[in-house]
C-alpha cells in the first residue's frame, strides 16, 4: 500500500508539472513572438539611432577635424581597393562585352554597354561593398570596443553627446566619400572597359567613346548618384548602429567576442541592405 | 530594505537620495533582482563607500544615479531632482555636477594623455587652447603625470591610468565624483598612494565622493559613510567597527565572510 501510494503521488506530481509545462506548439508560437518583438524592438532602436545621429550632425560645435580625419580614412583609406576593384571589373565587362556583342556584330556599342553598367549598377553597388567590408567594419569595431570599454559612457557622464561627437561625423565623411569613391570607380571601370575592348580587342577607339557619349544621359548619371548615397547612409547606419548597440544584440556573446560578432554581422547586413536597395531604386528611379 | 532610519550622517544635506529604488536585469522568465527597495542618502561633501561582494549592485548604483540606467521603481535624487524622470537636456545639465572614475577607466585610447584630460575642458567649456593646455599642465603637476603628456593610454601602468582618469574626471571642477572600482587591478603599494591621492583631493576640493569598491576592510579608512550591500539587503554605518552589529542578517553573514575575527565575535 505505502509503495503503491508513494507511487501514486510521484505520478501526480509529474502529471501537474506536465500540465504546468507549455506544449510544444506553444513554444514554438512563444518563441516566434519573442523573435519578432526582438526584431521590432531593434528595428526601432536603430531608427532612433539613426534620427540622433542626423541631428547631431546639425549640433554646435561641430569637429570639423574629425570630419577631416574620418573622410581620409574612408575615402582616401578607400581608393588603392577601389582602383583595383574598379579596373578589374571594368576590363572583365570590356573582354565579356566584347565576346557578346562580337556575335552580333556590335562591338561598337562596347563604349555605351561598359559605360552604363558601370555608372547606374557597379559602380555604386561594389564600392558601397568594398567601403562596407573595409571602413564600415572597422567603424563598427572601434564603436564597439569604445562601448564595452565604457567609453561612449564616460562622454555621456561628461556631458558630451557621444553622437555628435562620435557618430555624426562618420555619417558625414561616408556621404562626402563614398558618391566621390564610385565616381572614381567609375572613370577607372571606363579605363579598364577602354584597355580591355580598344587596346587588347581592337576595338574603335573612337565608336567606343562615341557610344558612351551617345548613351549615357544625365538621369543615367542621377541613379548611379542617388545609388551612392542611399548606400553610403545604409552602410554607415548599419555599421556604427550595431557597434553602438553591441551589448544589446541578442546572441552576440560578451566582451572581444560580440564585438567580433557584432562586426561580422555589420558586414553581412550592410552589404545585403545595399543589394536589396539597389534593385528596389533601380525598379522605382529607371 | 530601507537603511536611511539606521544612517547616522542623516541630519546632514543629501546630494544624492535614494528612494525605494528596484533594479532587475535579464528577460521574463530569467529576471534578476539586484536592488530591492532601497534607500539610503549621500551626504554632501563627505565620502560614501558602497561595498559589498560581486554581482551584489554596487555598480549598478553608479549608473543609476548617472542616469545610465533607469530604476524599475522608486526615485534617485540628485539635489531635489528625479533623474529618471528627466529629459535629455536636463540630464546633460546634472552629469555637469559629476566627475567620473571609472572602473576600466575608459581613457579614450586614440587620444594621449593630454587630449583626453583636456576632453571636457574643450567640449564643455569656452576656455582658450592657451588656458585648457595651462589648466591641464597644473593637473598633470598636481598628480605627479608631468612627462606623460604625448603618451597613449596603452603606454601607461595602471596606476597612471587611474590618476589621469581622475585628472579627467576633476577637470570641470564636479561637486560629486563617482569612483567604480577605483583600485583593481593595482598593487598594495599603488592602493595605498589612490587612496592618499582621493583624500588629498577631496580635502583640496570639497567634492562629495562616492566610492564603489571591494577593497574590503581597506577602503574603510576613506569613508564617512559605509553602505554595504549583500544578496539584495542593504544597510548604512557611520563607521566600520558597527557593521558586525547589522540588524540585516545578510549583511552580518556578509562580514563575518570578509571581515574576519572581528566580525565573528560581534
Amino acid at each position: 500500500m505505502i509503495d503503491r501510494s508513494g507511487h501514486c503521488i510521484v505520478m501526480n506530481q509529474e502529471n501537474q508539472e506536465q500540465q504546468r509545462q507549455p506544449s510544444a506548439i506553444l513554444r514554438f508560437v512563444g518563441g516566434i513572438g519573442d523573435q519578432v518583438l526582438y526584431v521590432l524592438t531593434d528595428l526601432g532602436r536603430m531608427g532612433i539611432f539613426l534620427y540622433f545621429s542626423l541631428v547631431g550632425l546639425c549640433k554646435h560645435p561641430f569637429r570639423f577635424r574629425e570630419l577631416v580625419k574620418q573622410v581620409g580614412f574612408i575615402g582616401a583609406g578607400s581608393i588603392t581597393v577601389i582602383f583595383f576593384t574598379a579596373l578589374s571589373s571594368g576590363m572583365v565587362l570590356g573582354l565579356q562585352g566584347y565576346y557578346s556583342l562580337h556575335k552580333f556584330g556590335a562591338e561598337g556599342m562596347l563604349g555605351s554597354a561598359v559605360s552604363l553598367t558601370l555608372i547606374m549598377e557597379l559602380g555604386p553597388v561594389l564600392t558601397a561593398l568594398m567601403v562596407a567590408g573595409r571602413a564600415g567594419s572597422a567603424m563598427c569595431a572601434e564603436i564597439g570596443i569604445m562601448r564595452i570599454s565604457e567609453q561612449i559612457d564616460a562622454l555621456e557622464c561628461m556631458a558630451i553627446d557621444p553622437f555628435r561627437y562620435l557618430i555624426s561625423p562618420k555619417f558625414l565623411a561616408a556621404l562626402i566619400s563614398v558618391p566621390l569613391l564610385t565616381a572614381v570607380f567609375d572613370v577607372v571601370g571606363i579605363l579598364g572597359g577602354y584597355l580591355a575592348g580598344v587596346k587588347l580587342m581592337g576595338v574603335n577607339g573612337g565608336a567606343f567613346f562615341a557610344g558612351m557619349q551617345q548613351s549615357v544621359t544625365n538621369h543615367d548619371l542621377r541613379l548611379g548618384v542617388v545609388k551612392s548615397f542611399v548606400f553610403a547612409l545604409l552602410l554607415v547606419w548599419i555599421c556604427t548602429g550595431r557597434g553602438y548597440f553591441v551589448q544589446k544584440i541578442r546572441g552576440a556573446g560578451f566582451g572581444a567576442e560580440s564585438v567580433s560578432t557584432v562586426t561580422t554581422q555589420a558586414v553581412v547586413m550592410s552589404s545585403i541592405a545595399v543589394l536589396v536597395f539597389d534593385y528596389l531604386l533601380t525598379a522605382v528611379l529607371l | 530594505m530601507s537603511g536611511v532610519e539606521n544612517a547616522p550622517l542623516d541630519a546632514e544635506p543629501a546630494a544624492i537620495r535614494f528612494v525605494e529604488v528596484s533594479k532587475s536585469f535579464g528577460e521574463r522568465k530569467r529576471r534578476h533582482l539586484v536592488l530591492d527597495r532601497v534607500s539610503f542618502s549621500v551626504p554632501k561633501g563627505r565620502t560614501t563607500v558602497i561595498a559589498g561582494g560581486s554581482g551584489q549592485g554596487k555598480s549598478v548604483i553608479l549608473k543609476l544615479i548617472l542616469g545610465l540606467l533607469k530604476p524599475d521603481a522608486g526615485q534617485v535624487l540628485v539635489g531635489d531632482r528625479d533623474i529618471a524622470a528627466m529629459g535629455y537636456r536636463a540630464l546633460q545639465e546634472v552629469r555637469m555636477l559629476f566627475g567620473v572614475l571609472f572602473q576600466g577607466v575608459a581613457l579614450f585610447d586614440s587620444l594621449t594623455v593630454f587630449e583626453n584630460i583636456a576632453l571636457p575642458l574643450r567640449e564643455r567649456t569656452k576656455l582658450s587652447s592657451e588656458e585648457i593646455r595651462q589648466r591641464v599642465a597644473a593637473t598633470l603637476d598636481q598628480l605627479e603625470l608631468t612627462g606623460h603628456e604625448e603618451k597613449f593610454p596603452a603606454q601607461l601602468s595602471g596606476g597612471m591610468k587611474k590618476r589621469v582618469g581622475l585628472a579627467r574626471a576633476l577637470q570641470l571642477d564636479p561637486e560629486i565624483v563617482l569612483f567604480d572600482e577605483p583600485t583593481t587591478g593595482l598593487d598594495p603599494v599603488m592602493t595605498r598612494e589612490i587612496y592618499e591621492l582621493f583624500t588629498r583631493t577631496q580635502q583640496r576640493l570639497g567634492y562629495t565622493a562616492v566610492i564603489v569598491s571591494h577593497d574590503i576592510p581597506q577602503i574603510f579608512t576613506l569613508a564617512d559613510q559605509i553602505i554595504l550591500l549583500n544578496k539584495g539587503e542593504l544597510d548604512v554605518f557611520s563607521e566600520a567597527s558597527r557593521i558586525p552589529y547589522s540588524t540585516k542578517p545578510k549583511i552580518r553573514e556578509f562580514a563575518r565572510q570578509v571581515m574576519g575575527q572581528e566580525a565573528r565575535e560581534g
